[in-house]
């Protein structure tokens, strides 16, 4: 176990930005936590999560995929390149860490998304241990353990300082060229972190969602039918805001833009909860705000789970509950549909 | 007037006119699993109202915009609405949206209301609970209790309030509170007073932070296009994220523009923003504007008067005077 | 943007003129040969109030530098009250770009009729004269629309 003091954490900021860029959460000018490439002097934020999630970084709301260059009767095609520098992202939550398996599952399956695969290979994820979770969090609910986040290296925050452990190969290449900068430490004081951070989690509100209802490819019909749906979905925007700041979701929309003197082709995120999700030219396959709000709900809790061993396409971390401008989120419906099968 | 008592009479009339027939439903505040996850509530009979309606400080959100459908559903709606929210009722009306007809209104005193963002940016997390105790909010946490003043806790949108008093209702329930506000243009005309660089520097900083997920557009009650122009690919502009700073500016300068002269500024955009952006500037920017340039006029006032860009006067300042050129 | 081979700044400019006074303006302006710069590229409008603020947002956006409004002087539009309404809506559009810290010099709008041939030259020769000084536009660029 290697250690740094509290005050020193600059030092290590340093020695990894001066390699490689690195990207740690620092509060922004509305006072949240926002994922920022670190400069001289920037603080490490105290919040617990970022607005936007991690998944930024592999999968970033837009990018340029293709310029197509017209010159008289000739078409030009450039394919956008691909990330080919090394990168450090500090600070992302056990819940964030989690959320990177589930859109692995989705970009590096076949046919593999190679801008996606090569942002994966360049960065080094370091994991932060949450000391002081808050009442939106529920990554225990699918078996995340925010006293031992993954990643290629997990960080914990003790009294004295920051404790690293390397969890992978390019974990331990981090650690190994920060040999000047950290000092040997044992494992008591993480320890005694783990043991507080397990006391807090026990007591968290939505610790007991009933999870174990979901998933379940034979009921998934049932719970397609459910009359739940429209209930809970009547008061809904409409707005994407729950699924920009899900660090699960993953749908994209790619669209050319005509810039005059070619074509720019972009990719970008797109919600379930538009008007013109997946529209075909026959028309919208989910014609009302019903339906596209179970859509969201539906792939998360079993679509997802039933295509990938029973991984959810939730991670818990709790931001939808936070954002949504008319607090309907995913614990309320989880809450509401296993209400409801106990009623029936 | 305490609202637990405001929120026993609530209760109390929806239930008589539920059970009476005179209204088919009720729209309201509905409980969540934690305190103040509050969803607007739609209720079809007394023990739905019973067992989900709620009504305390941490009930923002405005309800005028869902009796567009409402309205046009058979049976009447009874819906309580704010004071502010009544503004937004009024020019819902006035632009036939809503069918008053079929829409009854119950006006409800507000003294400010608070949401957990703001609590949260205080530096209050964890939050349990949250008890009104007169002036001060009780929270539980999971880490202890804490307690804030109410007035600290207010949402910005609450401490410029612009009015405390419902200018439309069929009947109203308690006393209306004494307004206490701040200057609402005092930001505003702290912008102004910015150099264009500082200004610009200002907005790129607030704007580049959108992740558009048009929240404030959904929720806005001026914003009541069956489809926007954004969302049609006919228009040549449609985009489902913003690609540059261009379209960050476009789609937050033609949202504003649009609902100029229309927005009450109900402060609903800057709730909803999961980014903190203070969208709520721009529109008092047109407010000012109209105010200075063609006389003071607040949307959704009343039902009749016309809209500042619906009409015009033979000695209207020139664009140019208007900001200053000459 | 244009930079010819001297790489001097060479502005683009967009006008909307009203078909009933401006634009005729402009022919006028061409037959009595008065000069004004190339660059200038005129949109021909039914009237003046046809311009959409997203129409001005639009022309930043695919590479003008500067937007000009030519409508027919106040009273005398051609639907009787257009203008006005432009009026409005343009002292509140350009009042808002001020106001995101945009130049304010970039966006214009005179009133020029049909018989004023000489106003629209020289109208058009300040404003060019005007953005060259100001120089590129920057704050309300789309770099893909860039040529390369």
């Amino acid at each position: 176990m290697k250690m740094i003091q509290k005050a020193e954490l600059f030092r290590l900021f340093d020695a990894v930005s001066a390699n490689e860029k690195l990207y740690i959460p620092a509060d922004n000018t509305a006072g949240k936590a926002e994922y920022s490439v670190y400069k001289d002097g920037m603080q490490l934020s105290s919040q617990l999560n970022t607005v936007r999630s991690a998944k930024d970084f592999f999968f970033p709301q837009t990018e340029n995929m293709a310029d197509f260059q017209v010159s008289g009767k000739n078409i030009s095609v450039e394919i956008a390149p691909r990330m080919d520098e090394d990168f450090t992202i500090f600070g992302v939550r056990a819940c964030d860490a989690k959320s990177f398996a589930v859109l692995d599952n989705v970009f590096l399956g076949d046919p593999v998304d190679t801008f996606y695969q090569q942002r994966r290979l360049h960065a080094t994820v370091v994991t932060m241990a949450c000391g002081r979770p808050e009442e939106t969090c529920f990554c225990t609910v699918f078996g995340i353990d925010p006293a031992n986040p993954m990643g290629d290296v997990s960080c914990w925050e003790t009294a004295e300082g920051y404790c690293f452990a390397a969890n992978t190969e390019k974990g331990e290449k981090w650690l190994a060229k920060l040999d000047g900068v950290l000092f040997e430490t044992d494992e008591s004081t993480v320890i005694a972190t783990k043991e507080k951070i397990h006391a807090i989690t026990e007591r968290l509100p939505l610790g007991n969602l009933p999870i174990e209802k979901f998933g379940n490819g034979d009921e998934m019909m049932e719970y397609f039918g459910r009359p739940e749906w429209k209930e809970l979905s009547r008061a809904c925007l409409g707005c994407g805001t729950c699924t920009f700041v899900c660090p699960t979701c993953q749908c994209f929309d790619i669209r050319d833009f005509d810039t005059g003197h070619g074509v720019k082709r972009t990719r970008c995120w797109d919600s379930c909860m538009y008007s013109d999700f997946t529209a075909m030219s026959a028309g919208q396959p989910r014609p009302t705000q019903v339906e596209r709000f179970r859509q969201r709900f539906m792939h998360k809790l079993f679509y997802y789970p039933m295509k990938n061993e029973g991984l959810f396409g939730c991670v818990g971390c709790g931001r939808c509950l936070q954002k949504c401008p008319v607090s309907l989120n995913i614990a309320k419906v989880m809450n509401a549909l296993s209400k409801g099968k106990e009623e029936n | 007037m305490q609202t637990a008592v405001i929120f026993e009479e609530m209760k109390k009339r929806a239930k008589e006119l539920l059970s009476n027939g005179t209204v088919a439903r009720v729209v309201a505040w509905q409980t969540g699993d934690t305190c103040y996850d509050v969803t607007p509530g739609f209720f079809e009979s007394v023990e739905e109202l019973d067992e989900k309606m709620v009504f305390n400080c941490l009930c923002g959100a405005n309800l005028s915009k869902y009796l567009i459908t409402l309205s046009r559903m058979p049976g009447k709606t009874l819906a309580f609405l704010k004071p502010c929210d009544t503004y937004s009722f009024n020019q819902l009306v006035k632009e036939h949206r809503i069918i008053r007809e079929n829409v009854m209104v119950i006006a409800i005193p507000c003294e400010g209301m608070t949401d957990v963002e703001t609590l949260r940016g205080k530096g209050i997390t964890g939050v349990l609970s949250v008890t009104d105790k007169d002036d001060t909010l009780a929270i539980e946490t999971m880490y202890g209790e804490e307690s804030i003043a109410k007035k600290d806790a207010m949402a910005e949108r609450c401490r410029t309030c612009k009015s405390k008093t419902a200018v439309a209702f069929d009947e109203k329930i308690g006393e209306t509170a004494e307004n206490v506000s701040e200057d609402r243009f005092g930001m505003v005309a702290k912008l102004e007073a910015m150099t264009p660089d500082e200004r610009y520097e200002f907005w790129r900083g607030e704007l580049s932070r959108c992740i558009r997920c048009n929240a404030c557009r959904n929720v806005c009650p001026a914003c009541s296009c069956e489809k926007c122009v954004f969302d049609n690919p006919d228009s040549g502009i449609a985009q489902k994220a913003a690609v540059n700073s261009f379209e960050e500016n476009m789609f937050h300068i033609i949202r504003a523009f649009h609902v100029a002269g229309r927005c009450t500024d109900c402060g609903e955009c800057s709730r909803v923003c999961p980014q903190n952006i203070p969208l709520h500037l721009l529109n008092r920017k047109f407010i000012k504007d109209i105010n200075e340039f063609y006389g003071d006029y607040q949307a959704g006032a009343d039902t009749e008067s016309r809209a500042p860009l619906n009409r015009f006067d033979n000695n209207d300042v020139e664009p140019c005077d208007a900001v200053g050129r000459k | 943007m244009q930079v010819n081979e001297t790489k001097e700044f060479v502005p683009t400019i967009v006008a909307f003129c009203c078909n009933w006074c401006s634009y005729a303006g402009a022919d006028l302006a061409g037959t009595n040969r008065l000069q004004y710069p190339a660059n200038v590229k005129i949109i021909r409008v039914p009237c003046s109030c046809r311009v959409n603020p997203m129409f001005i947002l639009r022309a930043f956006q695919r590479g003008a530098d500067g937007v000009i409004l030519c409508g027919c002087h106040p009273g005398d539009c051609h639907y009787t009250s257009g203008n006005y309404f432009t009026r409005r809506r343009m002292a509140l559009l350009f009042s808002m770009l001020e106001y995101l810290g945009i130049e304010k010099e970039r966006t214009r709008l005179e009133w020029v009729s049909a018989a004023e041939g000489a106003k629209f030259a020289a109208t058009m020769n300040d404003f060019v004269a005007t953005i060259t000084r100001l120089g590129e536009n920057k704050r309300l660029e789309d770099l893909r629309c860039k040529p390369q």
